[in-house]
Protein backbone atom coordinates (compact mmCIF):
# COMPACT_ATOMS: atom_id res chain seq x y z
CA UNK A 1 0.00 0.00 0.00
CA UNK A 2 1.37 3.68 -0.66
CA UNK A 3 2.80 5.13 2.26
CA UNK A 4 0.41 8.42 2.13
CA UNK A 5 -2.56 6.04 2.30
CA UNK A 6 -1.58 4.27 5.47
CA UNK A 7 -0.07 7.36 7.16
CA UNK A 8 -3.71 8.87 6.23
CA UNK A 9 -5.26 5.69 7.79
CA UNK A 10 -3.02 5.78 10.85
CA UNK A 11 -4.24 9.28 11.07
CA UNK A 12 -7.66 9.38 10.68
CA UNK A 13 -10.38 8.01 13.63
CA UNK A 14 -13.62 8.06 11.20
CA UNK A 15 -12.80 4.78 10.04
CA UNK A 16 -12.82 2.24 12.90
CA UNK A 17 -15.10 -0.55 14.02
CA UNK A 18 -18.58 0.99 15.01
CA UNK A 19 -18.02 3.17 11.38
CA UNK A 20 -18.28 -0.23 9.79
CA UNK A 21 -20.71 -1.62 11.38
CA UNK A 22 -23.02 1.43 10.98
CA UNK A 23 -22.32 1.19 7.09
CA UNK A 24 -22.85 -2.70 7.20
CA UNK A 25 -26.11 -1.91 9.09
CA UNK A 26 -26.89 0.62 6.20
CA UNK A 27 -25.73 -2.05 3.60
CA UNK A 28 -28.40 -4.66 4.69
CA UNK A 29 -31.39 -2.12 5.21
CA UNK A 30 -30.55 -1.02 1.26
CA UNK A 31 -30.05 -4.43 -0.29
CA UNK A 32 -33.46 -5.44 1.58
CA UNK A 33 -35.40 -2.39 0.75
CA UNK A 34 -34.71 -2.33 -2.96
CA UNK A 35 -34.35 -5.91 -3.54
CA UNK A 36 -38.35 -6.33 -2.01
CA UNK A 37 -39.07 -3.84 -3.70
CA UNK A 38 -37.66 -5.12 -7.38
CA UNK A 39 -38.96 -8.05 -6.61
CA UNK A 40 -42.38 -7.55 -6.00
CA UNK A 41 -42.44 -4.66 -8.28
CA UNK A 42 -41.62 -7.64 -10.88
CA UNK A 43 -44.35 -10.16 -10.01
CA UNK A 44 -47.08 -6.94 -10.45
CA UNK A 45 -45.50 -5.27 -13.46
CA UNK A 46 -45.89 -8.16 -15.60
CA UNK A 47 -49.68 -8.83 -15.00
CA UNK A 48 -50.15 -5.40 -15.32
CA UNK A 49 -47.93 -5.27 -18.46
CA UNK A 50 -49.89 -7.71 -20.26
CA UNK A 51 -53.12 -6.33 -18.97
CA UNK A 52 -51.92 -2.88 -20.70
CA UNK A 53 -51.49 -3.99 -24.14
CA UNK A 54 -55.59 -5.34 -23.58
CA UNK A 55 -57.76 -3.84 -26.03
CA UNK A 56 -60.74 -2.68 -24.01
CA UNK A 57 -60.12 0.48 -22.57
CA UNK A 58 -61.58 -0.30 -18.96
CA UNK A 59 -58.94 -2.69 -18.46
CA UNK A 60 -56.16 -0.42 -20.73
CA UNK A 61 -56.74 2.82 -19.21
CA UNK A 62 -56.81 2.73 -15.97
CA UNK A 63 -53.06 0.77 -16.11
CA UNK A 64 -52.32 3.42 -17.93
CA UNK A 65 -53.56 6.26 -15.03
CA UNK A 66 -51.40 4.26 -12.81
CA UNK A 67 -48.42 4.28 -14.73
CA UNK A 68 -48.63 8.09 -15.70
CA UNK A 69 -48.92 9.16 -12.40
CA UNK A 70 -46.10 7.64 -10.59
CA UNK A 71 -43.62 8.26 -13.49
CA UNK A 72 -45.03 11.67 -13.89
CA UNK A 73 -44.05 12.61 -10.02
CA UNK A 74 -40.88 12.11 -8.22
CA UNK A 75 -40.41 9.28 -6.07
CA UNK A 76 -39.85 11.41 -2.59
CA UNK A 77 -43.38 12.89 -3.23
CA UNK A 78 -45.09 9.40 -3.31
CA UNK A 79 -42.37 8.31 -0.37
CA UNK A 80 -44.09 11.39 1.66
CA UNK A 81 -47.65 10.67 0.59
CA UNK A 82 -47.52 7.31 2.39
CA UNK A 83 -45.46 7.69 5.06
CA UNK A 84 -47.46 10.42 6.46
CA UNK A 85 -50.60 9.92 4.94
CA UNK A 86 -50.84 5.99 6.01
CA UNK A 87 -51.30 7.25 10.09
CA UNK A 88 -54.34 9.78 8.40
CA UNK A 89 -56.02 6.15 6.94
CA UNK A 90 -59.61 6.30 9.12
CA UNK A 91 -59.66 3.57 11.63
CA UNK A 92 -55.95 1.95 10.81
CA UNK A 93 -54.69 2.36 13.86
CA UNK A 94 -56.86 -0.02 15.24
CA UNK A 95 -55.75 -2.82 12.66
CA UNK A 96 -53.60 -4.84 12.76
CA UNK A 97 -51.81 -3.18 9.30
CA UNK A 98 -50.90 -0.02 12.03
CA UNK A 99 -48.17 -2.44 13.68
CA UNK A 100 -46.54 -3.09 10.10
CA UNK A 101 -46.86 0.67 8.91
CA UNK A 102 -45.89 2.09 12.03
CA UNK A 103 -42.07 1.03 11.44
CA UNK A 104 -40.64 3.49 8.61
CA UNK A 105 -39.49 0.44 6.62
CA UNK A 106 -42.98 -0.70 5.19
CA UNK A 107 -44.62 2.99 3.86
CA UNK A 108 -41.06 2.99 2.41
CA UNK A 109 -41.56 -0.45 0.40
CA UNK A 110 -44.63 0.53 -0.72
CA UNK A 111 -43.36 3.75 -2.05
CA UNK A 112 -40.82 1.70 -3.94
CA UNK A 113 -42.68 -1.01 -5.05
CA UNK A 114 -45.37 0.90 -6.29
CA UNK A 115 -42.93 3.65 -8.11
CA UNK A 116 -40.95 0.66 -9.99
CA UNK A 117 -44.13 -1.39 -10.75
CA UNK A 118 -44.70 1.47 -13.04
CA UNK A 119 -41.70 2.17 -14.93
CA UNK A 120 -41.16 -1.73 -15.30
CA UNK A 121 -45.01 -2.25 -16.69
CA UNK A 122 -43.99 0.44 -19.28
CA UNK A 123 -41.17 -1.51 -20.13
CA UNK A 124 -42.83 -4.84 -20.84
CA UNK A 125 -45.73 -3.46 -22.38
CA UNK A 126 -43.03 -1.93 -24.60
CA UNK A 127 -41.71 -5.32 -25.51
CA UNK A 128 -44.25 -7.07 -25.43
CA UNK A 129 -46.26 -5.09 -27.89
CA UNK A 130 -43.24 -5.17 -30.18
CA UNK A 131 -43.54 -8.87 -30.39
CA UNK A 132 -43.33 -9.78 -34.09
CA UNK A 133 -47.09 -10.68 -35.84
CA UNK A 134 -45.78 -13.21 -37.25
CA UNK A 135 -44.07 -15.60 -33.81
CA UNK A 136 -48.33 -15.22 -32.45
CA UNK A 137 -49.38 -16.38 -35.83
CA UNK A 138 -47.43 -19.01 -36.06
CA UNK A 139 -48.29 -20.05 -32.35
CA UNK A 140 -51.38 -19.92 -33.36
CA UNK A 141 -51.53 -22.30 -36.23
CA UNK A 142 -49.97 -24.73 -34.05
CA UNK A 143 -53.10 -24.62 -32.30
CA UNK A 144 -51.86 -23.18 -28.68
CA UNK A 145 -53.85 -21.50 -26.23
CA UNK A 146 -54.00 -17.87 -24.84
CA UNK A 147 -52.04 -18.82 -22.29
CA UNK A 148 -49.52 -20.77 -23.64
CA UNK A 149 -48.51 -18.45 -26.31
CA UNK A 150 -47.79 -15.76 -23.30
CA UNK A 151 -45.69 -18.59 -21.44
CA UNK A 152 -43.73 -20.16 -24.39
CA UNK A 153 -43.87 -17.28 -27.31
CA UNK A 154 -44.29 -13.63 -25.89
CA UNK A 155 -42.83 -13.64 -22.47
CA UNK A 156 -39.37 -14.83 -23.49
CA UNK A 157 -39.07 -12.62 -26.19
CA UNK A 158 -40.72 -9.66 -24.17
CA UNK A 159 -37.95 -10.42 -22.01
CA UNK A 160 -34.88 -9.81 -24.14
CA UNK A 161 -36.13 -7.14 -25.52
CA UNK A 162 -36.50 -5.98 -22.34
CA UNK A 163 -33.75 -6.69 -20.06
CA UNK A 164 -31.41 -3.72 -21.11
CA UNK A 165 -33.99 -1.10 -20.15
CA UNK A 166 -34.74 -3.07 -16.92
CA UNK A 167 -30.93 -3.18 -16.03
CA UNK A 168 -31.69 0.80 -15.78
CA UNK A 169 -34.82 1.02 -13.57
CA UNK A 170 -32.58 -1.99 -11.40
CA UNK A 171 -29.74 1.09 -11.04
CA UNK A 172 -31.84 4.15 -10.62
CA UNK A 173 -33.90 1.84 -7.95
CA UNK A 174 -30.76 1.47 -6.16
CA UNK A 175 -29.72 5.27 -6.45
CA UNK A 176 -33.41 6.22 -5.73
CA UNK A 177 -33.51 4.51 -2.43
CA UNK A 178 -31.22 7.07 -1.04
CA UNK A 179 -33.98 8.96 -0.20
CA UNK A 180 -35.54 6.63 2.53
CA UNK A 181 -32.71 7.96 4.76
CA UNK A 182 -34.94 11.19 4.91
CA UNK A 183 -38.05 8.83 6.97
CA UNK A 184 -35.41 7.50 9.59
CA UNK A 185 -34.54 4.66 7.88
CA UNK A 186 -30.75 3.93 8.71
CA UNK A 187 -30.37 2.72 4.85
CA UNK A 188 -27.11 3.59 3.14
CA UNK A 189 -27.38 7.13 3.47
CA UNK A 190 -28.70 7.36 6.67
CA UNK A 191 -25.79 5.79 7.92
CA UNK A 192 -23.34 8.08 6.18
CA UNK A 193 -25.48 11.08 7.70
CA UNK A 194 -24.86 9.91 10.67
CA UNK A 195 -21.12 9.29 10.69
CA UNK A 196 -21.02 12.72 8.95
CA UNK A 197 -23.05 14.69 11.87
CA UNK A 198 -21.12 12.49 14.39
CA UNK A 199 -17.29 13.15 13.46
CA UNK A 200 -18.05 15.87 11.31
CA UNK A 201 -16.73 14.46 8.26
CA UNK A 202 -18.46 14.82 5.25
CA UNK A 203 -15.79 13.69 2.97
CA UNK A 204 -15.46 10.78 4.61
CA UNK A 205 -18.61 9.98 5.08
CA UNK A 206 -20.06 10.44 1.69
CA UNK A 207 -16.88 9.49 -0.15
CA UNK A 208 -16.68 6.40 1.59
CA UNK A 209 -20.89 5.71 0.73
CA UNK A 210 -20.32 6.88 -2.51
CA UNK A 211 -17.49 3.77 -3.28
CA UNK A 212 -20.06 1.25 -1.62
CA UNK A 213 -22.84 2.32 -4.13
CA UNK A 214 -20.68 2.34 -7.05
CA UNK A 215 -19.28 -1.11 -5.72
CA UNK A 216 -23.25 -2.05 -5.80
CA UNK A 217 -24.04 -0.44 -9.06
CA UNK A 218 -20.97 -2.10 -11.05
CA UNK A 219 -21.99 -5.31 -9.48
CA UNK A 220 -25.24 -5.23 -10.95
CA UNK A 221 -23.96 -4.02 -14.43
CA UNK A 222 -21.76 -7.10 -15.01
CA UNK A 223 -25.02 -9.19 -13.60
CA UNK A 224 -27.30 -7.98 -15.97
CA UNK A 225 -24.42 -7.93 -18.76
CA UNK A 226 -24.19 -11.93 -17.83
CA UNK A 227 -27.40 -12.18 -18.34
CA UNK A 228 -28.21 -10.49 -21.14
CA UNK A 229 -25.49 -12.52 -22.90
CA UNK A 230 -27.51 -15.52 -22.11
CA UNK A 231 -30.66 -14.32 -22.98
CA UNK A 232 -29.28 -13.38 -26.12
CA UNK A 233 -27.17 -16.26 -26.84
CA UNK A 234 -28.94 -17.11 -30.33
CA UNK A 235 -27.91 -13.86 -31.75
CA UNK A 236 -24.08 -14.53 -31.30
CA UNK A 237 -22.16 -14.86 -34.24
CA UNK A 238 -21.51 -18.79 -34.64
CA UNK A 239 -17.89 -19.54 -33.49
CA UNK A 240 -16.24 -17.50 -31.34
CA UNK B 1 -60.77 25.95 -4.20
CA UNK B 2 -59.49 24.03 -2.25
CA UNK B 3 -58.40 25.64 1.33
CA UNK B 4 -54.86 24.95 1.57
CA UNK B 5 -55.17 27.01 4.80
CA UNK B 6 -53.13 29.63 3.94
CA UNK B 7 -49.96 28.36 2.56
CA UNK B 8 -50.96 29.06 -1.14
CA UNK B 9 -48.58 31.58 -1.77
CA UNK B 10 -45.70 30.08 -0.03
CA UNK B 11 -46.57 26.85 -2.03
CA UNK B 12 -46.43 29.06 -5.17
CA UNK B 13 -43.48 30.51 -4.15
CA UNK B 14 -41.62 27.15 -3.60
CA UNK B 15 -43.03 26.17 -6.96
CA UNK B 16 -41.14 29.47 -8.90
CA UNK B 17 -37.77 27.85 -6.84
CA UNK B 18 -38.72 24.37 -8.14
CA UNK B 19 -38.49 25.62 -11.69
CA UNK B 20 -35.69 28.35 -11.56
CA UNK B 21 -33.39 25.43 -10.12
CA UNK B 22 -34.58 22.79 -12.70
CA UNK B 23 -33.96 25.49 -15.48
CA UNK B 24 -30.02 26.83 -13.95
CA UNK B 25 -29.37 22.99 -13.94
CA UNK B 26 -30.11 22.60 -17.29
CA UNK B 27 -28.38 24.75 -18.35
CA UNK B 28 -25.32 23.91 -16.77
CA UNK B 29 -26.08 20.09 -17.70
CA UNK B 30 -26.16 21.44 -21.38
CA UNK B 31 -22.84 23.34 -21.36
CA UNK B 32 -20.96 20.43 -19.13
CA UNK B 33 -22.69 17.30 -21.79
CA UNK B 34 -21.24 19.70 -24.52
CA UNK B 35 -18.06 19.92 -22.94
CA UNK B 36 -17.66 16.38 -22.14
CA UNK B 37 -19.17 14.85 -25.47
CA UNK B 38 -16.58 16.83 -27.50
CA UNK B 39 -14.08 15.69 -24.86
CA UNK B 40 -15.27 12.32 -25.55
CA UNK B 41 -14.73 12.69 -29.29
CA UNK B 42 -11.10 14.42 -29.41
CA UNK B 43 -8.17 12.95 -30.32
CA UNK B 44 -6.56 14.07 -26.93
CA UNK B 45 -6.18 10.90 -24.71
CA UNK B 46 -6.26 12.78 -21.36
CA UNK B 47 -9.62 14.21 -22.21
CA UNK B 48 -10.97 11.21 -23.24
CA UNK B 49 -9.96 9.55 -19.68
CA UNK B 50 -11.54 12.62 -17.95
CA UNK B 51 -14.50 12.59 -19.75
CA UNK B 52 -15.28 9.01 -19.33
CA UNK B 53 -14.08 9.00 -15.75
CA UNK B 54 -16.82 11.80 -15.08
CA UNK B 55 -19.85 9.79 -16.48
CA UNK B 56 -18.61 6.73 -14.75
CA UNK B 57 -18.50 7.73 -11.52
CA UNK B 58 -21.81 9.90 -11.95
CA UNK B 59 -23.64 7.01 -12.89
CA UNK B 60 -22.48 4.26 -10.16
CA UNK B 61 -23.37 7.49 -6.98
CA UNK B 62 -26.82 7.85 -6.17
CA UNK B 63 -28.20 11.53 -6.65
CA UNK B 64 -28.77 12.29 -2.54
CA UNK B 65 -24.88 11.19 -1.94
CA UNK B 66 -23.52 14.00 -4.49
CA UNK B 67 -25.84 16.19 -2.91
CA UNK B 68 -24.76 15.91 0.12
CA UNK B 69 -21.21 15.28 -0.25
CA UNK B 70 -20.97 18.86 -2.24
CA UNK B 71 -23.39 20.64 0.39
CA UNK B 72 -21.77 19.46 3.35
CA UNK B 73 -18.13 19.25 2.10
CA UNK B 74 -18.46 22.04 -0.04
CA UNK B 75 -18.85 24.39 2.70
CA UNK B 76 -15.77 22.73 4.72
CA UNK B 77 -14.10 22.86 1.81
CA UNK B 78 -14.71 26.90 1.41
CA UNK B 79 -13.71 27.02 4.95
CA UNK B 80 -10.25 25.50 4.16
CA UNK B 81 -9.54 27.50 1.28
CA UNK B 82 -10.60 30.82 2.86
CA UNK B 83 -8.43 30.33 6.40
CA UNK B 84 -5.89 29.25 3.48
CA UNK B 85 -5.99 32.30 2.08
CA UNK B 86 -6.16 34.72 4.84
CA UNK B 87 -3.03 33.18 6.54
CA UNK B 88 -0.91 33.34 4.01
CA UNK B 89 -1.69 36.25 1.44
CA UNK B 90 -4.60 37.94 4.14
CA UNK B 91 -6.96 37.49 1.39
CA UNK B 92 -10.48 38.16 2.57
CA UNK B 93 -12.49 35.68 0.21
CA UNK B 94 -15.74 33.65 1.16
CA UNK B 95 -18.53 32.14 -0.24
CA UNK B 96 -21.68 30.45 1.37
CA UNK B 97 -22.59 27.53 0.29
CA UNK B 98 -26.70 27.81 0.43
CA UNK B 99 -28.65 24.62 -0.79
CA UNK B 100 -30.04 26.77 -4.05
CA UNK B 101 -26.04 26.43 -5.04
CA UNK B 102 -25.25 22.85 -4.33
CA UNK B 103 -28.68 21.54 -5.52
CA UNK B 104 -27.78 23.52 -9.38
CA UNK B 105 -24.06 22.16 -9.21
CA UNK B 106 -25.51 19.01 -7.96
CA UNK B 107 -27.89 18.45 -10.49
CA UNK B 108 -26.35 20.46 -13.40
CA UNK B 109 -23.42 17.65 -12.72
CA UNK B 110 -25.44 14.60 -13.01
CA UNK B 111 -27.25 15.53 -15.62
CA UNK B 112 -24.35 16.59 -17.54
CA UNK B 113 -22.86 13.25 -17.74
CA UNK B 114 -26.72 11.95 -19.07
CA UNK B 115 -26.26 14.75 -21.40
CA UNK B 116 -22.66 13.87 -22.69
CA UNK B 117 -24.60 10.52 -23.80
CA UNK B 118 -27.10 12.24 -25.81
CA UNK B 119 -24.55 14.83 -27.61
CA UNK B 120 -21.77 11.93 -28.46
CA UNK B 121 -24.81 10.12 -30.18
CA UNK B 122 -26.33 12.56 -32.01
CA UNK B 123 -22.32 14.62 -32.92
CA UNK B 124 -21.51 10.50 -34.55
CA UNK B 125 -25.15 10.57 -36.21
CA UNK B 126 -24.46 13.63 -38.08
CA UNK B 127 -22.35 12.66 -41.58
CA UNK B 128 -19.09 12.76 -42.17
CA UNK B 129 -19.54 14.20 -45.55
CA UNK B 130 -21.45 17.63 -44.24
CA UNK B 131 -18.45 17.57 -42.60
CA UNK B 132 -16.10 17.20 -45.09
CA UNK B 133 -17.81 19.84 -47.02
CA UNK B 134 -17.80 22.58 -44.92
CA UNK B 135 -13.72 21.88 -44.35
CA UNK B 136 -14.19 22.11 -48.36
CA UNK B 137 -16.05 25.64 -48.53
CA UNK B 138 -13.21 26.81 -46.16
CA UNK B 139 -15.25 26.79 -43.02
CA UNK B 140 -13.41 27.35 -40.01
CA UNK B 141 -13.51 24.63 -37.23
CA UNK B 142 -15.70 26.86 -35.17
CA UNK B 143 -18.12 27.50 -38.25
CA UNK B 144 -18.08 24.08 -39.01
CA UNK B 145 -19.62 23.43 -35.09
CA UNK B 146 -21.90 26.24 -35.06
CA UNK B 147 -23.48 26.30 -38.81
CA UNK B 148 -23.16 22.41 -39.72
CA UNK B 149 -22.35 20.36 -36.51
CA UNK B 150 -24.77 21.92 -33.75
CA UNK B 151 -28.20 22.56 -36.53
CA UNK B 152 -28.07 18.57 -37.54
CA UNK B 153 -27.08 17.31 -34.27
CA UNK B 154 -29.85 19.21 -32.65
CA UNK B 155 -32.23 16.89 -34.26
CA UNK B 156 -30.83 13.55 -33.42
CA UNK B 157 -29.98 14.72 -29.35
CA UNK B 158 -33.45 16.42 -28.85
CA UNK B 159 -35.18 13.16 -27.94
CA UNK B 160 -32.56 12.63 -25.10
CA UNK B 161 -32.79 15.91 -23.98
CA UNK B 162 -36.21 15.63 -23.20
CA UNK B 163 -35.85 12.66 -21.43
CA UNK B 164 -33.33 14.16 -19.51
CA UNK B 165 -35.03 17.08 -18.37
CA UNK B 166 -37.81 15.22 -17.59
CA UNK B 167 -35.95 13.27 -15.15
CA UNK B 168 -34.52 16.31 -14.19
CA UNK B 169 -37.28 18.24 -13.27
CA UNK B 170 -38.10 15.47 -10.53
CA UNK B 171 -34.87 15.16 -9.52
CA UNK B 172 -35.21 18.74 -8.39
CA UNK B 173 -37.99 17.74 -5.44
CA UNK B 174 -34.07 15.99 -3.66
CA UNK B 175 -33.00 19.66 -2.97
CA UNK B 176 -35.84 20.30 -0.16
CA UNK B 177 -33.63 17.19 1.85
CA UNK B 178 -31.03 19.84 2.14
CA UNK B 179 -33.11 22.69 3.13
CA UNK B 180 -34.08 24.51 0.04
CA UNK B 181 -37.38 25.61 0.58
CA UNK B 182 -39.30 24.48 -2.93
CA UNK B 183 -42.29 23.48 -3.13
CA UNK B 184 -41.76 19.92 -1.29
CA UNK B 185 -40.40 21.54 1.08
CA UNK B 186 -43.31 23.93 1.99
CA UNK B 187 -45.57 21.24 1.87
CA UNK B 188 -43.90 19.08 4.20
CA UNK B 189 -43.78 21.78 6.84
CA UNK B 190 -47.41 22.53 6.01
CA UNK B 191 -48.35 18.68 5.91
CA UNK B 192 -47.22 18.25 9.73
CA UNK B 193 -48.32 21.50 11.05
CA UNK B 194 -51.52 20.95 9.91
CA UNK B 195 -51.57 17.30 9.87
CA UNK B 196 -53.09 17.26 6.27
CA UNK B 197 -50.67 15.43 4.09
CA UNK B 198 -52.93 14.85 1.20
CA UNK B 199 -54.29 18.38 1.37
CA UNK B 200 -50.39 19.66 1.12
CA UNK B 201 -48.90 16.96 -0.91
CA UNK B 202 -51.22 16.00 -3.67
CA UNK B 203 -51.41 19.83 -5.21
CA UNK B 204 -47.54 19.33 -5.64
CA UNK B 205 -47.89 16.66 -7.24
CA UNK B 206 -50.21 17.81 -9.63
CA UNK B 207 -47.65 20.61 -10.43
CA UNK B 208 -45.01 18.69 -11.24
CA UNK B 209 -47.25 16.41 -13.81
CA UNK B 210 -48.51 19.86 -15.32
CA UNK B 211 -45.22 20.90 -15.40
CA UNK B 212 -43.92 17.45 -17.72
CA UNK B 213 -46.72 18.12 -19.52
CA UNK B 214 -45.91 21.44 -20.61
CA UNK B 215 -42.39 20.69 -21.33
CA UNK B 216 -43.64 17.49 -23.61
CA UNK B 217 -45.63 19.79 -25.55
CA UNK B 218 -42.48 22.49 -26.03
CA UNK B 219 -40.33 19.30 -26.69
CA UNK B 220 -42.70 18.20 -29.38
CA UNK B 221 -43.26 22.14 -30.99
CA UNK B 222 -38.99 21.90 -30.71
CA UNK B 223 -38.73 18.55 -32.48
CA UNK B 224 -40.58 19.78 -35.29
CA UNK B 225 -38.77 23.01 -35.66
CA UNK B 226 -35.40 20.80 -35.67
CA UNK B 227 -36.55 18.63 -38.13
CA UNK B 228 -38.24 20.63 -40.27
CA UNK B 229 -36.36 19.98 -44.25
CA UNK B 230 -35.94 16.40 -43.09
CA UNK B 231 -38.05 14.46 -45.14
CA UNK B 232 -39.49 11.09 -43.15
CA UNK B 233 -40.29 7.70 -44.84
CA UNK B 234 -44.00 7.27 -44.21
CA UNK B 235 -45.34 4.39 -41.97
Amino acid sequence: MPEFITAWLEGNDVFNAMTFLDYWQGLVNTVQLVFLSLIIGLVVAIPLAILRNSPHWWINKPIWLYTYLFRGTPLLIQLYIIYYGIAQVPGIQDTFWWNIFREPFYPALLAFTLNTAAYTTEIFRGAIAATPQGEIEAAKAYGMSWFLRLRRIVLPSAARRAVQAYANEVIFMLHASAIASVVTIVDLTGAARNIYSRHYAPFEAFIGVALIYMALTFLLVFAFRKLENHLLRHQQPAGG
Amino acid sequence: MIDLKGYGPRLAEGAVVTIELALLSLLLALVLGLLSASAKLSRNRFARGLASTYTTVVRGVPDLVMMMLLYYGGQVLVNRISDWLYENYSIDWFVQFDPFISGVLTIGLIFGAYMAETFRGAFLAVETGQIEAARAYGFTKWHTFRRVMVPQMMRHALPGIGNNWQVLLKTTALVSIIGLTDMVRVAEEAAKAERSPFLFFIPVAAVYLALTAVSELFIKWLDRRANVGVVQGEG
